[in-house]
């Protein structure tokens, strides 16, 4: 082998040895900054990985963008009927007052939280835009109680990472990394431009991401789990990704 | 047979006279750009299906104006679209495989960018002389185009005018704008970039560019096919695979 080529050699050799501690450090410190989605596996990890941890460190202290009222759509688009279930049919027939969100996992005091309950904590609104990952949207003002509060009031415990949130359907979750289940503006939404949430926007009560696309905003909220670990359990919908600031 | 003259591990001097039609990096680039390219149009169709529909402003859904609509079958029985039939819903691996080739391409872009400022390649080489500009010269370029004449042998080492203008549009217009107004999509980035949706003129009005911008990097790719096939397929297929338009063989 002549000088040339070992040098090359050995140059190449260097590069990929310091490339691959470079990775592995990279890999240790969004590790501890929690810069790693829970989406990372995979062959698209690398994509997801890499929006998730440009968009946690630009999205630290970042609002949805709020519209003013003139801007609110005249026609929002409710992209779903009210679940055909009896339950529903009743609590629907009730007025919803009944509707209840169990709240377990790493809290303090799990337990349950009626609309009634709800409505006492102090009301958020906003007005923003609800995008849908299909390419349309709508914007509105949503009124509710801000997730962070309804946690604190049950006590988060340190280990706390993600929070689960189920539909009354069937199947239908969604999960959140604590960033943004303590930002101000996801809320635990039952009023959609000054009425009650309709059915085909997920009244009685849905969750609201506005800083994800709309497939974060789970509706007919019925419980809500505070964990550590997703353990790949993230949503039932698979093939789409986890985080979904896009 | 002047390769085997040349001891191994010496230059050969018959190869280095002249340089590469494209360098290296530009070779690499392009194809992984091309790759991208393919993998983000595939990708965007298959999401853009799901509501063929455009409006301008921040906000457009099924029961608002659209601008206009794309006569098409949906993927989503909530699209009015006049069809009876609704086809098959494979958003989850395309908007997975749409942001990997985004990053993919950003990178390459950067990775292009910064060395071709840096090499000077962009002053050189892509960006349109002052006299290929002027009115005769131009007018000829775009005559000879139009009658499809095979581009002179001077035009094996260097882009003439068209090209020139192209080239530069696409790589200093269309590209960012793509990803601007893909970013703009973004929930997440318009949360700390408001000003990069405002400026569009909303969220919808960037989905509705970032499609006009798809349109018009198809045209390019389309006409810039044919301009291979006219100009000699083989060579400038090889000179941007290779790096030069004929094996150095043929060259001595």
């Amino acid at each position: 082998m002549s000088d040339v080529s070992r040098r090359k050699w050995l140059r190449a050799g260097l590069a990929s040895a310091a490339g691959v501690t470079g990775v592995a450090a990279a890999a240790t410190l969004a590790d501890r900054y929690g810069l790693i989605t829970p989406g990372h596996a995979g062959i698209y990890g690398v994509g997801d990985s890499l929006t998730y941890a440009a968009q946690r460190l630009l999205t630290e202290h970042s609002m949805a963008r709020e519209f003013s009222r003139d801007q609110i759509s005249k026609n929002p688009f409710p992209n779903c009927k009210a679940p055909k279930l009896k339950e529903y049919e009743s609590q629907q027939a009730a007025g919803f007052d009944d509707w209840k969100i169990n709240i377990g996992g790493l809290v303090a005091k799990p337990g349950s939280l009626s609309l009634r309950e709800l409505k006492q904590y102090p009301a958020a609104s906003q007005i923003t835009h609800l995008a849908c990952e299909e390419g349309w949207s709508f914007i509105a003002e949503w009124t509710g109680a801000t997730l962070s509060h309804v946690l604190h009031e049950f006590g988060i415990r340190p280990e706390a990472r993600f929070v689960v949130y189920h539909s009354l359907e069937k199947d239908w979750w969604d999960s959140i990394d604590m960033a943004d289940a303590l930002h101000p503006q996801t809320q635990l939404t039952y009023a959609m431009n000054g009425a009650p949430l309709p059915p085909g926007h997920g009244g009685p009560i849905r969750m609201r991401v506005p800083r994800q696309l709309g497939y974060k905003s789970i509706k007919f909220v019925t419980r809500i789990t505070v964990t550590d670990n997703l353990k790949q359990q993230f949503s039932p919908e698979g093939s789409y990704s986890w985080y979904a600031g896009i | 047979m002047a390769d085997s003259a040349v001891a191994p591990g010496l230059v050969d001097a018959s190869r280095s006279e002249a340089p590469p039609r494209h360098s290296v990096l530009v070779r690499v680039t392009h194809w992984i750009s091309t790759l991208c390219f393919f993998a983000l149009l595939l990708s965007g169709v298959e999401v853009l299906i799901s509501h063929p529909r455009f409006y301008w402003g921040e906000d457009g859904n099924a029961l608002s104006p659209p601008l206009f609509i794309i006569p098409i079958p949906a993927s989503r029985a909530t699209v009015p679209t006049g069809y009876k039939y609704v086809l098959p819903d494979q958003n989850g691996w395309s908007r997975s495989l749409h942001f990997q080739s985004a990053w993919l391409v950003v990178f390459t872009g950067l990775l292009y960018g910064v060395s071709g400022l840096i090499s000077r390649h962009f002053r050189n080489d892509l960006l349109p002389q002052r006299e290929g500009l002027q009115g005769a010269a131009l007018s000829k370029a775009i005559g000879d185009h139009l009658r499809f004449r095979k581009p002179p042998a001077s035009e094996e080492r260097s882009y003439n005018t068209l090209q020139r203008i192209a080239y530069s549009s696409v790589v200093f217009l269309l590209f960012p704008l793509m990803v601007w107004t893909g970013l703009a999509m973004s929930p997440a980035i318009a949360s700390v970039f408001p000003i990069a949706v405002t400026a569009l003129g909303g969220q919808q009005s960037a989905r509705t560019i970032h499609f006009f911008d798809t349109i018009l990097l198809v045209l390019f790719v389309l006409v810039h096919i044919a301009m291979v096939l006219r100009a000699g397929f083989k060579s400038r297929m090889r000179a941007m695979i290779a790096g030069r338009p004929t094996a150095a063989k043929e060259q001595v």
